[in-house]
């Protein structure tokens, strides 16, 4: 139990633990309840009980009296696994999943969201899922994306690459949303893939009846069995629980830290709408990779010493030496405007070339794409040895750089690695469609 | 009815609208908008298990519905939190202030630390699928002329979202109410008399009134849990008034009674509810009842069920004007369905009695058996017919426990099943929060006037009748009457009389006199200066609504403005010569008819007492 201190030492001198029915008795109130354990970052003057209307409320131990009702047993949800029979008529699609919201269910300990949900678990919420399609699922990790790092990548890749060579129509990689767009990439980068593989993840928690998750779910399945054979990220598109996008896992970006449509493509519209269980494509000019076209193939080494540094008006030099001399392999600079950092940085930056260390420059306003030739800054920028990265979102270079260093460690390699389109992550052309605001003018 | 017999037992339950200036868990305001929506937005809603993993029943049946849900929402009146796009900001401390004020006031133990749970609510009426809510304090007590009451819940939560209609399976809600702070309070179900019922509420009503809640209609909601012995708990929403009730609890205990007469009837026949749904499809294809006709023309189905042994009680009247076939329906129309067919009242609606007849030999129907029939899609009509089984069965059992619509002829009908404790869970997006000595201590020595305490205040201090008095408090203006007698000076009594009567009859004549607070001072002023008499208050004051003028514009062009002693005097000079023959006749005795003639010409003008001081020494003058 999460009781600590005072709490705990009150609740075991009585002999009482979590999930006994009992009674306190205080000055002038007497409650009646079932104790329920307390989230660990509480304090421990408090106890839980949950009376019999359902509700939860906290009593302070101080100068209460506590007698034991009815021994109870700690509940916990279980349920008895499923047994599915296999459709042979139906497509065989596997969710992977790896936690967060999607996944996720209240902690009876704690009282807080947590990545605790199995595969089975998601089936047995949504199981509207097995009359899409044969579903397979499990669990490969458990955790907020927040907490992600490179080796969880491969360690996606290779149970996505597993799922696919077992047979698997598609792929569907459950996921929190933080940091999706940059598994999205990683993914990408690491795989040449023929079938599908999508992710998709909730805004709202799938413990609530509100959640975005069915939808997000079911339309991850469709795309999962549709023939864009490329790694996606499928969820809602507007703030209504009728159709979601697909995006290009190399052109998305969560930009809203809260709304279920978070997730744009940046520079290039969707790939497709998925809309009552049916795809279409959004855009007939967009090529994108067909079911079978390749085959499976996983390019796993990364170099996770990459450093990601924003630069902004006030960024000394001391940022980038600091990188330099704890020995980064790589820099990723998300620069102001066309892709620039202030000319103080410049000798830094030199410092970083003649060390060999690659230094690429993306641009913090995201739309549109770096140019540094227009100012003289930019052109100092270029002598020094800075790769600019053109259209592509600051964290899709950073993962690319990410990628690239784990393929080669020389820099010009790289540099050439970085400026060369692999997954549709860097356009040439721009066109006045892709960006969007809307002020309700 | 003898309602000690029967075991009457009733709770009351009262959700009071808070008029604090944001809303429970968002910035917004804590108004309704009729203005047009900006933009809509579609959802929809499942069920989840609560954190034992049970399903509530109620949660459960709402889902089978498969609704759409279209949420008005608007740029600026509404934000994200509503149509929860944005995790819940921190509770409301002004509404948590004002939930401990009734707390103490209804004499309450006010809870340690307060949990904000999610009570599953899945019908739409919330986006988030659940309505957020906390026990704030238990144990109060009030006593009645009838007993002592507890008051066994008192909880922080907040309002629903408004229901604007229903096409087609989509239920249209506007956002605005949904968020807007509510207090529900909860008495134990150990009430036996209605009067004692309505005594609460009216007790709670004043508590409520003395601090910061919304007033007006729909602001404070009432609900009514009603058993008998050997009957069930049956929660009543929405009893408008509280004059109804009476009515409303009689018409619900003869339902229970009736449904109990239903089941013994249905015991000694040994009934039966079959499981098979039968398609009537080829044996009423040629019906002439327009509803089946469209129903299998436009691809759906006419479904039928066999109830054995519940002939002649599906017609029974279980409240004036509803029968037990209504009560079916009821449960049947929760599925989309426009309504049933059944034995008891056919031949009729087009269908024929020789169909009727076809019917009872393809299904069976032996003497005593009755069936079921229903016409629309398929899915709708299967579902449908399922729910009249499920109820049928619960017939044999007795009264279901049952939340129930209260409707305006005092008779209940049906809504849903009563949800259970697994409806709730903990709401994890807000941290709990201690209810500190401090903020319990503030504000227990700063609590609000009583309405009761407020009136005899009042009385005292103004000499004012008890009338005037109760009709100031229970219309709010008490602040309004105390600030003007103290600003202008004027008689106690005329203030009172014209804030408790003047402005009622006035807006009844459909003026708005909520805006007149510095014209009001005005008028009183005018009047307090002997510029105006009393009678011309009133009639300032519609100038003042009417025409938009001050109260001295208003008094000097409608003629108001009291005239001199001088100009009095004149006048009553004029109309003493002019009577001198009846003065002749009379002698003083013409002093009534003369001051009849005085006031209606200088009516509003000049004070009474002044005229009738003028016109006496006028006639004596005359006589000697």
């Amino acid at each position: 139990m999460s009781y600590r201190g005072r709490a705990k030492q009150f609740l075991e001198s009585q002999n009482i633990s979590i999930g006994d029915m009992i009674s306190i008795k205080k000055e002038t109130v007497k409650y009646r309840g079932m104790l329920l354990d307390r989230a660990e970052d509480a304090d421990q003057l408090h106890i839980v009980l949950k009376m019999d209307s359902g509700y939860n409320v906290g009593i302070a131990i101080d100068g209460a009296e506590v007698e034991l009702i009815d021994k109870g047993e700690k509940p916990e949800i279980n349920l008895p696994p499923l047994d599915i029979q296999r459709d042979p008529e139906k497509k065989d699609v596997s969710i992977i999943s790896t936690g967060g919201t999607v996944a996720s269910v209240i902690d009876y300990k704690t009282g807080a969201v947590h990545p605790a949900f199995t595969a089975d678990d998601l089936l047995r919420a949504t199981p509207e899922l097995l009359d899409e399609a044969n579903i397979s699922g499990k669990a490969i990790m458990n955790i907020l994306s927040e907490n992600m790092k490179p080796e969880f990548w491969v360690q996606a890749a290779q149970s996505v690459a597993d799922e696919i060579s077992g047979g698997a129509d598609g792929v569907v990689v459950a996921h929190g949303t933080d940091t999706m767009h940059y598994t999205a990439a990683a993914l990408s980068f690491i795989l040449e893939t023929p079938v599908p593989i999508v992710l998709t993840g909730a805004q709202r928690s799938s413990d609530r009846p509100s959640s975005d998750a069915f939808l997000n779910l079911m339309s991850s399945v469709a795309i999962a069995k549709s023939d864009i054979a490329e790694v996606t990220v499928c969820m809602h598109s507007t703030e209504n629980d009728n159709q979601a996008h697909i995006h290009r896992g190399t052109r998305v970006r969560k930009m809203h830290t809260s709304r279920r449509d978070t997730f744009n493509s940046i520079n290039s519209p969707p790939l497709a709408r998925v809309k009552e269980g049916k795809v279409k494509i959004i855009d007939k000019n967009f090529h994108y990779h067909k079911r079978g076209e390749c085959q499976l193939e996983v390019n796993d080494s990364l170099e996770e010493k990459v450093g990601f540094i924003k630069s902004y008006p006030g960024i000394t030099t001391e940022l980038l030496d600091y990188h330099i001399d704890k020995g980064y392999k790589g820099l990723l600079i998300e620069g102001t405007g066309l892709g620039h950092c202030p000319d103080h940085l410049i000798p830094s930056l030199q410092r970083a070339a003649d060390e060999k260390i690659p230094v690429v420059m993306t641009s913090q306003c995201l739309y549109g794409r770096t140019n540094l030739n227009v100012y003289s800054t930019g052109r100092k920028l270029l002598t020094a040895g800075v790769i600019p990265a053109g259209d592509m979102l600051p964290e899709v270079a950073y993962v690319k750089l990410v990628w690239a260093l784990g393929q080669t460690s020389q820099r010009e390699e790289v540099k050439k690695i970085m400026q060369t389109n692999l997954k549709g992550e860097i356009n040439e052309k721009s066109s006045s469609k892709y960006f969007l605001r809307d002020y309700g003018e | 009815m003898d309602y000690d017999k029967l075991g009457l037992m009733m709770g009351l339950e009262i959700h009071q609208q808070l008029n604090t200036t944001k809303k429970l868990f968002c910035p917004c305001e804590c108004e309704l908008t009729d203005k047009k929506p900006k933009y809509r937005v579609l959802r929809y809603l499942r069920p989840t298990q609560s954190e034992l993993g049970k399903i509530d029943r109620a949660a459960f049946e709402e889902s089978r519905r498969e609704l759409t849900f279209l949420y008005d929402a608007y740029p600026h009146h509404t934000c994200l939190v509503e149509t929860d796009d944005e995790p819940p900001h921190p509770l409301n401390q002004e509404a948590l202030e004002i939930g401990l004020i009734i707390a103490t006031l209804l004499d309450m133990q006010v809870v340690d630390e307060f949990h904000t749970m999610r009570k599953q609510v899945i019908d739409g009426s919330n986006t988030g699928g659940f309505q957020r809510t906390g026990l704030l304090a238990i144990q109060g007590h009030m006593e009645t002329p009838y007993g002592k009451v507890t008051i066994e819940n008192l909880c922080l939560e907040e309002d629903a979202a408004r229901r604007m209609g229903q096409r087609k399976g989509k239920v249209e809600f506007r956002l605005d109410r949904l968020g807007i702070p509510l207090l529900e309070i909860t008495t134990d179900p150990s009430m036996k008399r209605p009067e004692q019922v309505r005594e609460v509420a009216y007790q709670i009503g004043q508590v409520l009134r003395s601090t910061k809640v919304k007033r007006g209609l729909g602001t404070i909601r009432q609900d009514l849990n009603i058993s008998i012995r050997e009957g069930a708990r049956v929660e009543v929403k929405g009893v408008q008034d509280l004059d109804s009730m009476e009515q409303l609890v009689k018409n619900e205990v003869l339902r229970q009674l009736k449904l109990l007469e239903i089941k013994d009837e249905l015991q000694k026949r040994d009934a039966q509810v079959e499981d098979k749904i039968h398609d009537l499809g080829e044996q009423l294809k040629d019906t002439e009842s327009k509803i089946i006709h469209k129903a299998i023309k436009t691809g759906g189905k006419v479904l039928a069920i066999k109830l054995k042994g519940y002939r002649g009680l599906i017609g029974k009247e279980v409240q004036p004007g509803r029968r037990f076939g209504t009560e079916l329906a009821g449960y049947a129309k929760k599925m989309g369905v426009a309504g049933i067919f059944h034995t008891d009242e056919l031949p009729a609606y087009g269908i024929t009695s020789l169909e009727v007849e076809i019917i009872n030999q393809f299904l069976e129907i032996g003497e005593e058996d009755a069936f079921i029939l229903v016409a629309d899609e398929k899915d709708k009509a299967r579902n449908a017919l399922e729910e009249v089984q499920r109820r049928a069965e619960m017939a044999m059992e007795g009264v279901p426990e049952e939340t129930r619509k209260a409707l305006d002829d005092a008779n209940t009908e049906y809504l849903r099943p009563l949800p259970t404790a697994s409806r709730m869970y903990v709401e994890t997006d807000i941290p709990t929060q201690v209810v500190s000595k401090e903020l319990l201590g503030y504000v227990q020595a700063n609590l609000p006037e009583l309405p009761k305490e407020k009136e005899a205040r009042i009385i005292d201090g103004y000499n004012l009748s008890e009338d005037l008095a109760h009709q100031l408090v229970r219309q709010n203006r008490v602040e309004q009457f105390e600030e003007i007698v103290a600003e202008c000076g004027v008689e106690p009594t005329t203030v009172a009389s014209l804030l408790a009567y003047t402005l009622k009859e006035l807006r009844r004549e459909g003026l708005d006199v909520e805006n007149l607070s510095d014209s009001l001072k005005g008028t009183f002023k005018l009047l307090k200066q002997g510029k105006i008499s009393k009678d011309a208050v009133s009639e300032v004051l519609v100038g003042v609504l009417k025409e938009n003028w001050t109260p001295e514009e208003a008094a000097g062009n409608l003629n108001l403005l009291m005239l001199s002693e001088e100009n009095v005097s004149t006048i009553i000079v004029e109309i003493v010569s002019a009577n001198e023959n009846l003065i002749t006749e009379r002698k003083m005795g013409a002093m009534g008819s003369l001051m009849g003639m005085a006031m209606k010409e200088l009516k509003g003008k000049a004070d009474g007492k002044l005229v009738n001081k003028l016109l006496k020494e006028e006639i004596q003058k005359y006589l000697q």
